[in-house]
């Protein structure tokens, strides 16, 4: 797919009408090798996955669980295989959403989506500071740049994150291990989410990040 | 807190940028590719691309255009300028644009807002409105299409109103009274939109210096777009932000 690409292939899950086209140029600038997919097998097996994904949550679900790629999502991350979510792609790992009413999520992350409910705008367009907790290793605070209209509140139990101000606080990214999901588009976010993708990789590869 | 946002503008032409008074005196003013990732490197937060191709061949294109910047710009990519259906929308996202701005199409039939909305999330659906001063009706603005030569008998702050509720996500607000005029954006068209929706608005037409940006950013724009004062190399991204962070005005730097 990219001759020039030295790094390790990336799979990109194909999660429906979303474009990707970002997401893969992002990780070709990244040296890596992108490959879209809708495949369970290649979900489950891939070395580094992304899950990327615009649209809506019950949308979305419906066709992941289509095409068995919940499962395939759940599977790698039971198995500790990396996995970068964006956007939605962070809000279908969690159990549900205002967005979609009595759509199950992924499960994987035990959170609730709910929708902005302050006087600012809605969507949040633009660019906001992450303020990563102590405990993150790959999340430093910086600009990134979100778009969406859902949030995840509060998270309990066992993840690292980040919050984010708009109208309020909310999770606007959570890590474990060579697992990140960020609400906001590290692919979209300049040189702070090509470092923090970066830096994921590097995790994600066993390698040291190697600095640009 | 989330920052206001300067966003370079390239009106594209079978491939090249162009700039001159709404298509007219159009003078060549260098490679979209090029100047989005100098843009980029300035610090700006989004590129708007609008395809102003007047020919069926020119908006071919456009796509291929879009590839082009997409492969060098690490922020996001709106695009506009001749998006009739669904297909055009998704052919541009396919490209490797973010989101896409609807104009004439959106007014001429509203359920494309819906539908594109539906399909690709309303954070990727922009409605462009071209609006322009009337002084007979019982409305101020009028809503133009077809890059501004056909009037309208639709209030433009009722039609941003109806396009949220349709599905857009964003407000493209030009006004055809300011635009190539270098006289400032106008503040009381931004103002009123931007307290009609709850979506971003992002105010465009007449920019030429940073007072400019500043002023549409204190009448309620979330997002200023400018084109001649960055192409013309008045002014840098960075020197604009500055300008801005001086006053007081969030930004990101």
């Amino acid at each position: 797919m990219n001759a020039l690409a030295t790094g390790p292939e990336v799979v990109i899950v194909r999660t429906g009408s979303a474009n990707i086209a970002s997401v893969s140029a992002a990780m070709t600038r990244l040296g890596a090798a992108p490959r879209i997919t809708d495949e369970p097998d290649l979900v489950r097996g891939a070395a580094i996955a992304v899950l990327p994904g615009v649209g809506s949550f019950g949308a979305a679900m419906t066709r992941l669980r289509a095409r068995g790629l919940d499962e395939a999502v759940r599977d790698r991350v039971h198995l500790d295989r990396p996995l970068l979510a964006i956007c939605l792609g962070m809000q279908l790992l969690c159990e549900s959403s205002d967005e979609s009413p009595g759509v199950d999520g992924l499960g994987i992350v035990p959170a609730h989506v709910g929708r902005f409910a302050c006087d600012e705008r809605v969507p949040q367009m633009g660019w906001n500071r992450i303020d990563p907790s102590d405990s993150c290793s790959l999340l430093e605070p910086g600009w990134m740049y979100f778009a969406h209209s859902f949030r995840v509140e509060r998270v309990t139990g066992g993840w690292c994150g980040a919050t984010t101000d708009h109208g309020g606080r909310f999770v606007s990214a959570l890590e474990r291990g060579t697992l990140l999901a960020c609400q906001f588009h590290p692919e979209l976010s300049a040189a702070s989410g090509l470092a923090l993708m970066r830096r994921w990789m590097a995790r994600a590869t066993g390698k040291a990040a190697v600095p640009c | 807190m989330l920052t206001r946002r300067i966003i370079p503008c390239l009106d594209v032409r079978d491939g090249r940028v162009v700039k001159g008074v709404r298509f007219q005196g159009l003078r060549d003013a260098g490679d979209p590719a090029e100047l989005a990732a100098r843009y980029e490197a300035e610090g700006a937060d989004e590129i708007t691309l609008l395809d102003v191709s007047a020919t069926p061949e020119g908006r071919a294109t456009a796509a291929g255009t879009v590839a082009q910047v997409r492969r060098v710009l690490g922020i996001p990519l709106c695009v506009g300028g001749g998006v009739r259906e669904v297909a055009d929308a998704s052919r541009l996202l396919d490209a490797g644009a973010d989101k896409i701005g609807l104009n004439t199409a959106a007014v001429r039939r509203p359920e494309l807002l819906s539908e594109c909305a539906e399909l690709f999330g309303s954070q990727c659906i922009v409605v462009a409105i071209d609006a322009a001063g009337v002084p007979d009706r019982l409305f101020r603005w009028e809503v133009r299409i077809r890059s501004g030569a056909e009037s309208t008998p639709i209030d433009a702050i009722a039609w941003a109103s109806r396009a949220e509720a349709m599905g857009a996500g964003e407000v493209l607000l030009t006004s055809w009274d300011r635009d190539g005029t270098r006289s400032g954006y106008d503040l009381e068209l931004t103002r009123a939109v931007a307290s009609a929706v709850r979506i971003p608005v992002i105010a465009s037409g007449g920019a030429a210096t940073p007072e400019h940006l500043l002023a549409a950013i204190d009448a309620g724009a979330d997002a200023v777009l400018a084109a001649s004062i960055f192409h013309g190399g008045e002014w840098t991204v960075a020197g604009v932000k500055q300008f801005l962070l001086k006053r007081g005005v969030e930004v990101r730097t």
